[in-house]
C-alpha cells in the first residue's frame, strides 16, 4: 500500500520538479504523446488477446427465470434468451452495475431467537455499488468537461454540462461537483481497502496505485483549480497546440499542470497492463455477453474433439449374455454356443 | 468418520484470518480436509495421463518429473482454448464482492476459500508467465513461480469448490470461479491428480452405462422391483420399458433415483406419472446416466460421458428426451451437450408434449426437455388429477440447486408443480433462493464421507436457512431436483435442522397424483400412512 503511494508520489515529484526545472516539453509533450499510444494501442492488444482464445462454450450465468413455457414469466433483463435481450443486460451491467447491486453482506448470529442457535443473515450492502458508480460516473464526467481544453470552439454541450456541474457556487472559481465527488470516491473505496479486513487480505500493489494516481489526479487538478489558480488561457492554448500536433513553448505554465499531465500520463500508459482493463472486458465476459438460449441454438466449439466413448454395439458385446438373460432386447442376438 | 462438533462449537471453530500474508500461509492436509486420491487401476483405465499412486497427506506426490513443464504447458493449452480463462485472468479488481457469497468460506473463513483468492491461486502463477508487469516487479505485484507447493494448494481449494456459480452472479464482470475451478482440475489431471470419488463413478459410468456401476440386468431388476412397489401402493403396476425401439420418448435420469434413498421414491414418481400419462417411451440400461461426474474432471471426460445420450435416441429412434430431477445433469445438458456431442441425429424432433400438444421451443435445437418443465405443462393443461391433501403432512420447502437456478433459470416450473401438488409450502430467506441459493455444500463430486465435517461447514448457509423455516413454520421437509442434493442434504439437514427430510418433486407428485382406476389410496411412496386416513375412518 505504501510502496504504491510512494511510486505515486515520486511520479508526482519528478513531474513537478523536472517542469519547474525547465523541462516542460518532456513531461507536457513526449509523456502524454507516448502515454495516448500506449494506451491505444495496448488496449487493442488486449483485446486482440482475449479475442484470439474462442469461447468454446455458452456458460451464462442465469440470473433469474429462464425462458420456457409461455405463460412462466422470464427475468428478461437477468436471463435474457435473444441477442437484444443481452444488449439490455449488458446495458444495465456496463451503466448501472448490476451485479454490483446485488450485493449483500452475510453475517453470523450465533444466537438468533429463531433458530435457537446460529443463523447467517443477509444485509442488503449497497455501499460498494454506490460509490463504485459514483467514482465511474464522475471520472467520466471530469474528462468530459476537458473538452473544453482540447476543442475550440467548446461544444454547446460541455459547455452546458459544466454550468450544470457548477450550479452550487461555492467561492469564486466556481465549485465543479463532480470533481469534489470523485475524490471523495476514491477516498472511499481507498478507505474501503484499508478498512476491510477480507478486501485488505485479497488487495495487492496494483489495487492501491491506480487509486493513488486518480488521486493525485484529482488533487492536482483541484489544486490548479483553486489554490495556484493556473492561467487558464494558457494552459488552453498550450494543449490545442499539442492536439492540432503543433506543441507550443511550455514556459511559464504552472509546474502543478505538468505534474497532473504526468500522473494522467502514467495512468493511461499503465492501463492496458493493468486490472483497469476491466473496461474493455467486461464485454468479453462469457457470462454475461450471450444469450441465455442454450438449449435453442446450438453454440460450436471450434476444436470440440472427435467423439470418443463406449457405444452401444461395445456394451452389448460387454453384456450379451447376461442382458439375454435378463431379457432385454439385443441388437445382436447371442449366438449358440458350437456343439449345442 | 470422526465424530461431528455440534453446529454452535463449529461456528465458533472458524478461525480468524491467518497474520501471514496469503503467499506465506499454506493449506494443511489433515485427515477430513481433502478426499481421497482417485486409484491408479482407475485413471489407467481412463487413459488419464500419469496415474500414480499418491497420498495427500504425504510430503511427496510422486508427480512425474517433469510435472511442471507438464502444468505450465497445459496452461498455456487451456489459455488458447478458452477465453473466459483469459479474461479471469486479467480482469478481476479484487473488489472482494464475491467474497462472503461463498458457502465455503463462510463455514470455514479459510480466506484461499474466497472466490477471488480460489482464483489468485492461478493466477499469481499467469501473472509471472503472461504478463509484462509480473515479469519485470515479480512478488510486488503477487507474482509466484509454480512450486510443488502451489500444486498442492491448487489441488486442496480446487476441491473446496463446488462449482456453484454463486460467486459469478455476484461479480461485477461475471468472472464465474468454477469455470477456473474446472479448468484447475483440469490441469490437475495431467499430471495424474485426482479424487476417488469422482473418477470411480467416472470409470463406472463410463463401463456399464451409469456411475454406480450397475449391469443392464441388475439395473433391470431393480427397477422391476421399484414397480412392484408401486403396485403396493397404488394398486397399478407401471410399465417399465428398456432400450425399445421405436419410442417417442428416451427417458434419462440419473442413476442415484435408481439406486439410492430417497432418489428412488422420485423414480417411482416417473414411473407411475409415465404410466398414468400412458407415454409413449422407453428407458436405456446403456444410456442409464443422467448425471456426469465426467464433468468434474476434464471437459472431454463430460463430453464422452455424455455421448450416450444422443446415441442412443439415435439407436432407439426416439423423437426427442425427457430428462429427470439433477442438477449437473442439467448444466452439462443445458450448456454443453449441444456443443460436445450435437447437432442432434436426423431424426429427432423439437420435443411436443403429446398430453397437452405443447412444443418445447426453449428446447429445439438440445431435444431435451426437463421433467419440472414437462408436469408444470401438464398441470397447466389441467391433464393430472391432483389431490394435494396426501402430502398434507409435509411442511415443504424448496432447495434450488445450483445448477438449475444459476445455469439454466428453472426457477418457477418446479415450484408451480409443488404449489399444485402440497397445501404447505414455505421459501426460505430470500437471499438463500432462486439464483441467489446456496449450494448444499458437497455438489460437483464432493458429496464423499471422508470430508464430512467440511460438508457441513460448507452446507451451513443452506442448513441455517432451513433451520430458520423449520422453526419459524414447521417445515419438514425441503424438496429438489438434484440428485447430488437428495443424497447430501440428508445428513446436512439431519445436522443443521433435524427432522427435515428430503424428496425429489416427482415423488410428491406421484403422491398427489390420483391415477385413473386407483383402489383407494393409503400409503405415501415411502409406504407410511396418507394422512387424515384416521379422519376418514372416523367419518365412516
Ligand atoms: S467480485 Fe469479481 S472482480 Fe470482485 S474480487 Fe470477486 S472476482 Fe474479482
Ligand atoms: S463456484 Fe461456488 S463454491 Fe466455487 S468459489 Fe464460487 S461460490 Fe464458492
Amino acid at each position: 500500500m505504501l510502496k504504491s503511494l510512494l511510486v505515486v508520489a515520486l511520479v508526482a515529484a519528478i513531474a513537478w520538479l523536472g517542469a519547474s526545472a525547465g523541462l516542460g516539453s518532456l513531461f507536457g509533450v513526449v509523456l502524454p504523446y507516448v502515454a495516448i499510444a500506449v494506451f491505444l494501442g495496448g488496449v487493442v492488444w488486449r483485446m486482440v488477446y482475449w479475442a484470439k482464445s474462442p469461447v468454446p462454450f455458452a456458460i451464462p450465468t442465469t440470473g433469474g427465470q429462464e425462458k420456457s413455457l409461455d405463460w412462466i414469466k422470464q427475468a428478461k433483463w437477468d436471463c435474457p434468451d435473444t441477442k437484444w435481450g443481452v444488449v439490455k443486460r449488458m446495458i444495465l451491467e456496463v451503466f448501472l452495475f448490476r451485479s454490483l447491486f446485488r450485493n449483500m453482506h452475510a453475517e453470523m448470529k450465533p444466537n438468533d431467537a429463531v433458530n435457537g442457535g446460529p443463523r447467517l443473515v443477509y444485509y442488503s450492502s449497497k455501499w460498494l455499488w454506490v460509490f463504485a458508480l459514483l467514482f465511474h460516473y464522475c471520472f467520466f464526467l471530469v474528462f468530459f468537461r476537458h473538452f473544453r481544453f482540447f476543442m475550440e470552439p467548446v461544444p454547446a454541450c460541455v459547455g452546458f454540462f459544466e454550468m450544470l456541474d457548477g450550479m452550487f457556487q461555492i467561492g469564486a472559481p466556481r465549485f465543479y461537483m463532480t470533481g469534489g465527488l470523485l475524490f471523495c470516491a476514491v477516498l472511499f473505496l481507498l478507505l474501503r481497502r484499508l478498512a476491510n479486513p477480507r478486501v485488505r487480505y485479497i488487495s495487492l500493489f496494483q489495487d492501491y496505485f491506480p487509486l493513488w494516481l486518480i488521486m493525485g489526479i484529482a488533487g492536482s487538478g483541484i489544486c490548479m483549480r483553486y489554490f495556484t489558480k493556473t492561467d487558464i488561457t494558457q494552459v488552453k492554448a498550450y494543449i490545442m497546440g499539442l492536439v492540432q500536433f503543433h506543441p507550443i513553448s511550455a514556459a511559464g505554465i504552472d509546474p502543478v499542470f505538468f505534474m497532473h499531465v504526468a500522473l494522467v500520463s502514467v495512468l493511461l500508459a499503465y492501463f492496458p497492463f493493468s486490472k483497469l482493463t476491466h473496461m474493455a472486458g467486461v464485454f468479453f465476459s462469457p457470462t454475461r455477453n450471450l444469450p441465455c438460449d442454450t438449449r435453442r441454438t446450438r453454440h460450436e466449439n471450434p476444436w470440440n474433439p472427435e467423439k470418443n466413448f463406449l457405444t452401444y454395439p461395445e456394451y452389448e458385446d460387454m453384456y450379451r449374455e447376461a442382458m439375454a438373460d435378463a431379457g432385454l432386447p439385443l441388437d445382436k442376438p447371442l449366438e449358440k454356443k458350437s456343439g449345442e | 468418520m470422526a465424530k461431528l462438533p455440534t453446529p454452535e462449537e463449529l461456528v465458533a471453530s472458524r478461525p480468524e484470518f491467518p497474520a501471514q500474508s496469503w503467499f506465506d500461509y499454506k493449506p494443511k492436509f489433515e485427515a477430513g480436509s481433502y478426499c481421497y486420491p482417485a486409484q491408479k487401476p482407475t485413471m489407467e483405465l481412463m487413459h488419464m495421463p500419469n496415474p500414480h499412486d499418491w497420498d495427500p497427506a504425504a510430503d511427496d506426490w510422486n508427480l512425474p518429473e517433469n510435472w511442471k513443464e507438464i502444468l505450465c504447458d497445459a496452461f498455456a493449452d487451456r489459455l488458447a482454448k478458452h477465453r473466459s480463462l483469459k479474461l479471469f485472468m486479467d480482469i478481476c479488481v479484487r473488489c472482494g464482492a464475491c467474497a462472503d457469497k461463498c458457502h465455503f468460506f463462510l463455514g470455514t473463513n479459510d480466506p484461499k476459500n474466497m472466490p477471488v483468492l480460489r482464483v489468485e491461486l492461478l493466477r499469481s502463477l499467469y501473472r509471472r508467465d503472461y504478463t509484462l508487469l509480473g515479469k519485470i516487479l515479480g512478488k510486488t505485484i503477487g507474482a509466484r513461480e509454480l512450486d510443488y507447493d502451489i500444486v498442492k494448494e491448487l489441488f486442496f481449494y480446487a476441491y473446496q469448490c463446488t462449482e456453484c456459480r454463486r460467486c459469478s452472479l455476484f461479480c461485477p464482470y461475471g468472472i464465474d470461479t468454477a469455470e477456473i475451478t474446472a479448468i484447475v482440475r483440469e490441469l490437475l489431471h495431467e499430471v495424474g491428480l485426482g479424487i476417488h470419488w469422482i473418477m470411480d463413478p467416472v470409470k463406472n459410468c463410463s463401463l456399464t452405462g451409469n456411475h454406480l456401476g450397475i449391469k443392464p440386468h441388475s439395473y433391470k431388476e431393480i427397477v422391476e422391483m421399484l414397480a412392484d412397489d408401486c403396485e403396493d401402493i397404488v394398486g397399478i403396476r407401471p410399465k417399465t420399458p428398456f432400450n425399445e425401439r421405436g419410442h417417442e420418448i428416451l427417458f434419462i435420469c440419473p442413476s442415484g433415483d435408481v439406486f439410492a434413498d430417497p432418489g428412488i421414491y422420485t423414480f417411482m414418481g416417473y414411473l407411475i406419472l409415465f404410466n398414468e400419462l400412458d407415454l409413449d417411451y422407453t428407458l436405456s440400461t446403456y444410456a442409464s446416466e443422467g448425471g456426469n461426474f465426467g464433468s468434474f474432471t476434464t471437459f472431454n471426460m463430460a463430453k464422452k460421458l455424455n455421448a450416450k445420450m444422443y446415441a442412443e435416441a439415435e439407436r432407439l429412434g426416439c423423437k426427442w428426451i425427457l430428462g429427470g430431477e439433477c442438477g449437473h445433469m442439467w448444466r452439462v445438458i443445458n450448456q454443453y451437450m449441444d456443443t460436445y456431442n450435437g447437432p442432434t441425429p436426423a431424426h429427432m424432433q423439437t420435443p411436443v408434449s403429446p398430453i397437452t400438444g405443447t412444443v418445447f421451443e426453449n428446447a429445439a435445437s438440445t431435444k431435451m426437455v426437463h421433467i419440472a418443465e414437462f408436469e408444470a405443462d401438464l398441470i397447466k393443461h389441467g391433464k393430472l388429477n391432483l389431490d394435494p391433501s396426501r402430502n398434507d403432512d409435509l411442511v415443504c420447502t424448496w432447495h434450488d440447486s445450483c445448477n438449475p437456478a444459476r445455469a439454466m433459470g428453472l426457477l418457477d416450473e418446479p415450484r408451480y408443480v409443488l404449489k399444485h401438488v402440497v397445501n404447505k409450502f414455505y421459501e426460505m430467506p430470500e437471499n438463500t433462493i432462486r439464483e441467489n441459493t446456496f449450494c448444499c455444500g458437497a455438489g460437483s463430486g464432493l458429496n464423499t464421507e471422508e470430508i464430512m465435517e467440511l460438508r457441513m461447514r460448507s452446507g451451513m448457509p443452506r442448513g441455517n436457512a432451513l433451520r430458520y423455516v423449520q422453526q419459524k413454520y414447521g417445515v419438514n421437509r425441503m424438496c429438489c431436483v438434484c440428485a447430488i442434493d437428495r443424497a447430501t442434504l440428508p445428513p446436512l439437514a439431519n445436522y443443521w435442522a433435524p427432522g427435515v427430510t428430503v424428496s425429489g418433486l416427482t415423488e410428491l407428485v406421484a403422491n398427489a397424483l390420483v391415477c385413473k382406476g386407483e383402489p383407494k389410496r393409503t400409503m405415501n411412496l415411502r409406504q407410511e400412512d396418507l394422512p387424515h386416513l384416521d379422519e376418514e375412518e372416523q367419518g365412516e
